[in-house]
C-alpha cells in the first residue's frame, strides 16, 4: 500500500485567527444576551429597583459586544487586502474556472455525498472549500444586517456619532417593530449557520484527517505532500547529479 | 400669513377675549402649549405676539377611514382654549364632527374655503382612504375619499395627518387590508406633510402642532418620517417612570401577579414602549392625569406603523406572516434549527455508509502504524 506524505502548510495566519475567535465568541455573547432581551427570565426578587441593575448591565454587554463584533468585522475586511491568499477577498466567490470546478465538486462530494470518478488531488483545497467561502460571504452579508439594523436601534440611545451614522434605518423601514424584527430572525439565521459550520469542520476533519480542526488554533493544515513545490537545497542537488 | 381685508376675522388674540377669557388665561396658555412645544422661555412672548396679530388661517379638516378618537382628544386638550377657539370657534371651515351646516349648504362652504383660499388653507386629514376598488368603499356626500383628498390636497398650504390612520393605515390597514387602506403620504407626493401618529394622539400634541403653525407661519421641526421632532424624538420607554424597574429586571409576569401590584415594568407582558416613539409618559393623557403604563397596561404602540400586525399585544413576541397565525421567529426559528440538526444528523449518517471505503482505509493505515510504532 502506498504511502501518503503530508506537508504541513500555514493556511490561516494569526490575524484571521484571532478573528475567528473573537467573532465566535461575540456571536455567541451578543445572541445569549440578544435572547435575554428580547424574553428575560422571570428573576424575583426583593430588593428595590434602585439596588439591582442585572438587566441593564446584560444590554451594557450586548451593546459593548457589538462594538467588538463591528470593529473585529471592520479589521477582516481589512485583512482580506493584505493577508495571504487564503485570507483574501477573492478566497469567498467562486468566480474562477478552478474555484467553480471545486465549488461543483464539494457539492457533489460532500453535500451530496457522491463520489468522484477521476479524483484530482487538487480537488481538496487548502484554504476555505468554494462553498464554505460563499457562504462566509452570505455570512457578512448576515453581518451588516446586523450591524446596520443594530446600530439602527441604537442609535436613539447614543449621542456618539457612529451609531448616529445609522440613524436612518429605523425610518427606512417605518418603526423599531420591524427593524427588531429583522434583527431578531437574523440572529436564527447566524444558530443555523453555527450549526451547520461546525458540523461541516468536524465533517472534513473525519474524512480527510488533514487538521481542519486543529488549523483554526494553530494556522496548519496538511496538504498532500506532491502539491508542495518542492524548491530543493543545494545538498539535494548534488545528490540528484551524482545519482545520474 | 392671512391679511385682513381678506378674512374681514379677528385675530387669534381678539376672538379669545370675546369668548370671555381673560388676558391672564390667553398668556397662560401661551406659555403652556411653548413649554409643550419644547421652545425655550423667551419665546413664549414671540407665540402670544403671533397669536395677536395673525389672522385665522383657514382649515379643512377631512374624515375618511376613522372613528374620530383624534378629534377626540383633540376637544379634550388640557387648556379650554384649544378646543374653544383653536378647533371649535374659529379656524374650523369644515369638518364633518363639528360643524353647525350639514348637506350641500357644509360642501358649499368648504368649496368657497377652497376658492378663496387656494394655496393658503391647511388641510388636516383624520382617517386613511382606501385604494381598493376605485375608492369605493368610504364615501362622502357621494364622492370617494380619495377624490375629496385629492381635490382639498390640490390647493392646500400643508397637509397634517391626524393619528395613526392618516399616518399609517392604523387598524383598518392591517393584513389582509381588505379596502387597501392607505396612509395620506403614500397618496399625495407634493404638499408638506406633517404626520401625527397615535391613536389618537395626544390633544396637547395636536394643539401644539396647529399652535405652531398658526404661530410662526411654517411646520414645525419634523423628523425623517415626517413626525414632529418636539412630541415624537423619545420613546415611550424613555420617558416612562416605570423604567428603573426595566433595568433592575423587575418585571411582571402576568396582570394578576404580586409584581403587577408593585407596579414593575410590563415589558413582558407585551408592552411596547421600548419601540414606541411618542410623548405619553411625558405629557400624559387626559389632562396629565395618566397614560396607558401608569394605568397598569403596557403600550402597544399605537403610534407605531404597522402595530396591529407586530405581534400579539400581550406578549413580547416577534410574530411573523405567512407562517400561521401570530407564529413567532422563535418557534420557527427553534423549528428550523432542529430541522437543520436533524438534517446534519443524517448527512453525518450518510457520510459514514457513502465514504466507507475511503474511511475504512484510512483508519486501518492508521492502525498499521499504530502497530508499527518504534516506541
Amino acid at each position: 500500500m502506498e504511502t501518503i506524505t503530508y506537508k504541513r502548510v500555514y493556511v490561516w495566519e494569526l490575524p484571521v485567527r484571532i478573528f475567528h475567535w473573537i467573532n465566535a465568541i461575540a456571536i455567541t455573547v451578543l445572541a445569549v444576551t440578544g435572547f435575554i432581551m428580547a424574553d428575560p427570565p422571570a428573576i424575583l426578587s426583593n430588593a428595590e429597583a434602585s439596588d439591582s441593575y442585572w438587566f441593564g448591565t446584560v444590554r451594557f454587554i450586548h451593546f459593548m459586544t457589538a462594538y467588538i463584533f463591528f470593529f473585529n468585522l471592520i479589521l477582516r475586511v481589512y485583512w482580506s487586502f493584505v493577508g495571504n491568499r487564503f485570507a483574501s477577498w477573492k478566497a469567498f466567490f467562486p468566480f474562477s474556472k478552478k474555484s467553480w470546478r471545486n465549488f461543483l465538486h464539494v457539492l457533489k462530494v460532500d453535500i451530496l455525498l457522491g463520489h468522484e470518478k477521476h479524483p484530482e488531488i487538487t480537488d481538496l483545497s487548502v484554504g476555505h472549500n468554494s462553498v464554505a467561502g460563499l457562504s462566509y460571504f452570505i455570512l457578512f452579508l448576515l453581518a451588516l444586517v446586523q450591524v446596520f439594523t443594530g446600530f439602527g436601534l441604537y442609535s436613539a440611545m447614543s449621542d456618539w456619532w457612529l451609531p448616529d451614522l445609522f440613524e436612518w434605518v429605523v425610518p427606512l423601514f417605518g418603526g423599531d417593530f420591524i427593524v427588531r424584527t429583522i434583527h431578531h430572525i437574523s440572529t436564527w439565521l447566524f444558530i443555523l449557520f453555527v450549526l451547520i459550520h461546525v458540523y461541516l469542520v468536524f465533517y472534513h476533519d473525519w474524512l480527510e484527517g488533514r487538521g481542519e480542526v486543529s488549523s483554526i488554533f494553530g494556522g496548519y493544515k496538511f496538504v498532500v505532500g506532491q502539491r508542495v513545490k518542492h524548491k530543493k537545497t543545494e545538498e539535494e542537488k548534488k545528490d540528484t547529479e551524482d545519482a545520474k | 400669513m392671512i391679511t385682513k381685508d381678506k378674512t374681514k376675522q379677528s385675530t387669534y388674540y381678539e376672538s379669545i377675549i370675546k369668548q370671555g377669557y381673560s388676558r391672564r388665561d390667553f398668556m397662560k396658555f401661551v406659555t403652556y402649549i411653548s413649554a409643550y412645544l419644547g421652545l425655550e422661555n423667551s419665546m413664549v412672548g414671540q407665540v402670544a405676539k403671533a397669536l395677536e396679530t395673525s389672522y385665522r388661517v383657514p382649515v379643512i379638516w377631512e374624515h375618511f377611514q376613522e372613528c374620530t378618537c383624534c378629534s377626540e382628544s383633540f376637544i379634550r386638550s388640557d387648556h379650554p382654549i384649544v378646543a374653544d377657539i383653536i378647533l371649535d370657534k374659529i379656524s374650523l371651515d369644515y369638518t364633518l364632527t363639528l360643524m353647525a351646516a350639514s348637506g350641500h349648504q357644509a360642501e358649499a362652504a368648504k368649496k368657497a374655503t377652497m376658492d378663496n383660499y387656494k394655496g393658503e388653507y391647511i388641510l388636516c386629514v383624520e382617517g386613511s382612504v382606501p385604494m381598493g376598488d376605485d375608492g369605493n368603499y368610504c364615501c362622502i356626500g357621494g364622492r370617494s375619499a380619495k377624490d375629496i383628498l385629492l381635490e382639498a390636497a390640490e390647493g392646500a398650504k400643508a397637509i397634517i395627518c391626524w393619528g395613526s390612520c392618516a399616518c399609517n393605515g392604523c387598524v383598518q390597514a392591517a393584513y389582509p387590508n381588505p379596502t387597501e387602506a392607505t396612509p395620506i403620504h403614500k397618496i399625495i407626493k407634493n404638499k408638506p406633510i406633517v404626520r401625527v401618529p397615535g391613536c389618537p394622539p395626544i390633544g396637547e400634541v395636536m394643539a401644539g402642532v396647529i399652535v405652531h403653525l398658526v404661530a410662526f407661519g411654517r411646520l414645525p421641526e419634523l423628523d425623517r418620517i415626517g413626525r414632529p421632532k418636539a412630541f415624537y424624538s423619545k420613546r415611550v420607554h424613555d420617558t416612562c417612570y416605570r423604567r428603573p424597574y426595566y433595568d433592575a429586571g423587575l418585571f411582571v409576569e402576568s396582570f394578576d401577579d404580586e409584581n403587577a401590584k408593585k407596579g414593575y415594568c410590563l415589558y413582558k407582558v407585551g408592552c411596547k414602549g421600548p419601540m414606541t416613539y411618542n410623548a405619553c409618559g411625558a405629557m400624559k393623557w387626559n389632562n396629565g392625569v395618566s397614560f396607558p403604563i401608569q394605568s397598569g397596561h403596557g403600550c402597544f404602540g399605537c403610534s407605531e406603523e404597522n402595530f396591529w400586525d407586530n405581534g400579539p399585544i400581550y406578549e413580547r413576541l416577534t410574530g411573523l406572516h405567512g407562517f400561521g397565525i401570530e407564529s413567532s421567529a422563535d418557534t420557527i426559528g427553534k423549528v428550523a434549527a432542529g430541522a437543520v440538526a436533524g438534517g446534519l444528523a443524517a448527512h453525518a449518517i450518510a457520510a459514514n455508509i457513502s465514504k466507507k471505503k475511503e474511511l475504512k482505509e484510512s483508519i486501518s493505515r492508521g492502525k498499521r502504524n499504530e502497530k508499527a510504532l518504534d516506541s
